[in-house]
């Protein structure tokens, strides 16, 4: 039976599920011109979670709920970073939300939801915990997508998202029915010792396939990635900052938890699959993002080669190797939102500011915003000193620990391809003149300006003293820092 | 007399046959309503599968929930959504016969599954259910509540979640939407419903070419 420790060991995800429901009820009893109330509100909620994920909590390994739940180092760092990522989400959201009419209560619920969905993912111990994670997490993400009701673009994108999203659901649950046919068990912990020995070998490698079928989709790794640029680039930016950063270290927990904390002993399986999805998003991410004329577009392909490099850490199959992926997780959210945020913070009401000639002379008018664009470009492409680039370095050599050299040298040679097109947005902004008619505004929100610059500025500091949060990434796996 | 273990397997088979037929048919079938009737089949085999394998809740919750509920509702948007309009009004001849047979097959699965449980069918596999002593719908509704708390509870949250993203969907305030004010009804005076209009007396062939002015039909005597 639960008990009260169960609910301590759940405390900030309860404490967000109340938050959550209270916000919706507030939401329903404010003027319109009161919702300012509600944005500081959810931010604030959020900062106290991510207090109770830090402080709250006594240390070490806690279950809960019979062994549904697992609190460790892992998701503490995974669900802070979630939860950052989604207050920074929160600040450069607004004005872009206010001048659109998307100003509404539900964005910041659905996103609230989004996150309990993330935090219950990583902390899953049990397929039945990941399932659901996903789906609360997924549910959300196609609302805020269809949020923009009047865009046929908007709808569209969702619509796919949707379809392609069920599906892989489907295929996620198809992988784990195999899986339990196989070993008798639902439970992570259970299946990491049963999985060695099974009686039916061959369908618990059926069920492995679909299930990796199923991480892929959410990664959005190819072959299973068709369905982000569409989604990237018809969700409302302000919705794409955020399906482009906290999910992914989601993702990444999925992963974890699914392969290492329940499929650990098929590694010599998987890591084949993981290393041919990785080399196939390497080469469909890099290539098709040189073509694109649209930077949300071309964003949404250079997530899907970075999510190839996220595998080339997750292929080593060690500590070290998770630890290296979890840095890239952490540090991919964090350059994406700086980079969806300078989209977010040039444009204005009836002007998107996605296509890349757009940028045209950035510099021109507003050197500060072109900086951080580049620093963000700068460390997507892993140039360095920035923070990209050490995450590379680090997935390159998990890779090259895994005897693996072959992909970690298609990865090295993807990485200077990938150089072209963000050096291009580059390019465009500081050494071409700016577009006649196109009037390049920087929004006036104070907070926007601030969080931006901070995010950005971030990018540089942690690539120049990534130490602390390696060695928590590290010690997360039971490495010592060093 | 069949040996009660192997008419079990002939009905399996028999079930997953059709399962697998009707949803192949769900997917093959031109016609909507033929293929929403399949779905109904389809659901109505597995339910049987599940009672093959004692998992009676689940068996009944399959058939009153999807088949009574939900397909019957899929069945009444599929036919509203066809936009021929001679489709739907022959539809009852044309849809009969699929339905009879889909029936038919249903009924001869009942049969085969009282027969089965008359049979007294030996269990598949480890049952905990039966184990702990319990009837099925008891011991899942234990599970439920203790093992499976958490899950269920974010179950609850999933259809939350439902809830919100539809109202945020899909309520609109429009201008131009036609709503009544209950108080305002409720206020009015008979002044304000009926005006008085005095009028010269028309002529009788003048009163057809004239156009009516709005709000004043109410006003004539």
């Amino acid at each position: 039976m639960p008990n009260f420790n169960d609910i301590l060991v759940l405390l900030p995800e309860f404490y967000l599920v109340a938050a959550a429901c209270l916000l919706l009820l507030l939401d329903a009893f404010m003027k319109p011109e009161q919702r300012g109330l509600l944005h500081w509100l959810s931010i604030a909620v959020l900062l106290v979670a991510v207090y109770l994920v830090v402080a709250g909590q006594p240390d070490g390994t806690a279950t809960a709920f019979n062994g549904m739940f697992v609190r460790d180092r892992v998701a503490e760092i995974l669900k802070v970073f979630a939860l950052l990522c989604t207050v920074l989400v929160f600040v450069y959201a607004r004005p872009y939300l206010a001048d659109r009419k998307l100003f509404v209560g539900e964005f910041y619920t659905l996103a609230i939801f989004a996150v309990i969905g993330i935090m219950l993912l990583v902390s899953a111990g049990n397929l039945v915990t990941v399932y659901l994670g996903l789906e609360l997490l997924t549910l959300s993400s196609y609302a805020l997508v269809a949020l923009n009701r009047d865009s046929p673009l908007s709808s569209e994108a969702a619509i796919k998202y949707f379809v392609l999203g069920a599906l892989a659901s489907g295929m996620l649950l198809y992988g784990m029915s195999m899986v339990y046919g196989a070993t008798g068990t639902l439970s992570l912990a259970q299946l990491h010792g049963a999985a060695a020995h099974s009686a039916m070998p061959n369908l618990l490698l059926f069920g492995l396939i679909f299930m990796i079928i199923g991480i892929g989709f959410k990664l959005g790794v190819a072959p299973f990635h068709m369905w982000i640029p569409d989604v990237y680039q018809g969700a409302p930016t302000a919705v794409t900052v955020f399906i482009g950063s906290a999910p992914k270290l989601a993702a990444f927990g999925m992963a974890y938890r699914l392969l290492e904390s329940g499929l650990g002993d098929l590694a010599q399986h998987w890591q084949l699959m993981l290393a041919v999805l990785a080399v196939l998003s390497l080469a469909i991410g890099n290539l098709v993002a040189i073509v694109q004329s649209n930077l949300k577009r071309l964003l949404a392909y250079s997530t899907i080669s970075h999510m190839g490099y996220l595998l080339l850490g997750l292929v080593n199959a060690g500590p070290e190797g998770y630890a290296a992926a979890m840095f890239y997780a952490i540090s991919y959210a964090l350059m994406s939102t700086a980079a969806f945020g300078v989209i977010l913070a040039l444009a204005r009401a009836g002007f998107e500011c996605e296509e890349i000639d757009d940028f045209k002379g950035l510099n021109q008018r507003s050197p500060w915003m072109a900086f951080l664009m580049l620093l963000a470009m700068f460390s997507l492409a892993g140039v360095p000193p920035l923070f990209g680039f050490f995450a590379k370095l680090l997935v390159l050599q998990a890779a090259i620990d895994a005897n693996m050299l072959w992909l970690a040298i298609v990865g090295a040679v993807f990485a200077i391809i990938g150089l072209y097109y963000y050096l291009r947005v580059v390019k465009v902004m500081y050494f071409d003149k700016p577009q006649d008619g196109v009037r390049l505004e920087v929004q006036q929100d104070v907070s926007l300006r601030w969080m931006l610059s901070l995010n950005a500025l971030l990018l540089l500091v942690l690539g120049l003293c990534w130490g602390p949060l390696l060695g928590w990434c590290r010690a997360a796996f039971g490495l010592v820092s060093a | 007399m069949i040996d009660p273990n192997l008419f079990q397997l002939i009905c399996f088979y028999a079930f997953g046959v059709v399962t697998v037929g009707a949803a192949l048919a769900v997917i093959t079938l031109k016609n909507s309503v033929h293929a929403v009737l399949a779905l109904v089949l389809t659901f109505f085999s597995t339910a049987c599968i599940w009672l093959l394998a004692e998992a009676e809740f689940l068996a009944i919750a399959l058939i009153v929930v999807y088949v009574g509920a939900v397909m019957v509702l899929f069945l009444f948007v599929v036919m509203m959504l066809d936009i021929k309009q001679e489709q739907v009004r022959e539809g009852f001849i044309r849809y009969l016969p699929v339905g009879i047979v889909v029936a038919l097959v249903m009924l001869v699965e009942m049969l085969a599954l009282i027969g089965v449980r008359a049979m007294q069918a030996i269990p598949m596999g480890a049952n905990p259910a039966a184990a702990a002593g319990m009837s099925n719908t008891a011991w899942l509704g234990t599970a439920l509540y203790t093992q499976y708390l958490l899950p269920f509870e974010i179950a609850a949250l999933i259809l939350t979640v439902g809830v919100v993203a539809a109202v945020a969907l899909t309520l609109r305030q429009r201008a131009d939407r036609r709503h009544e004010s209950a108080s305002q009804q409720v206020r009015v005076n008979a002044r304000d419903r009926v005006r008085i209009v005095k009028m010269a007396a028309e002529q009788p062939a003048r009163t057809t070419a004239q156009p009516q002015q709005p709000g004043d039909q109410e006003a004539k005597p």
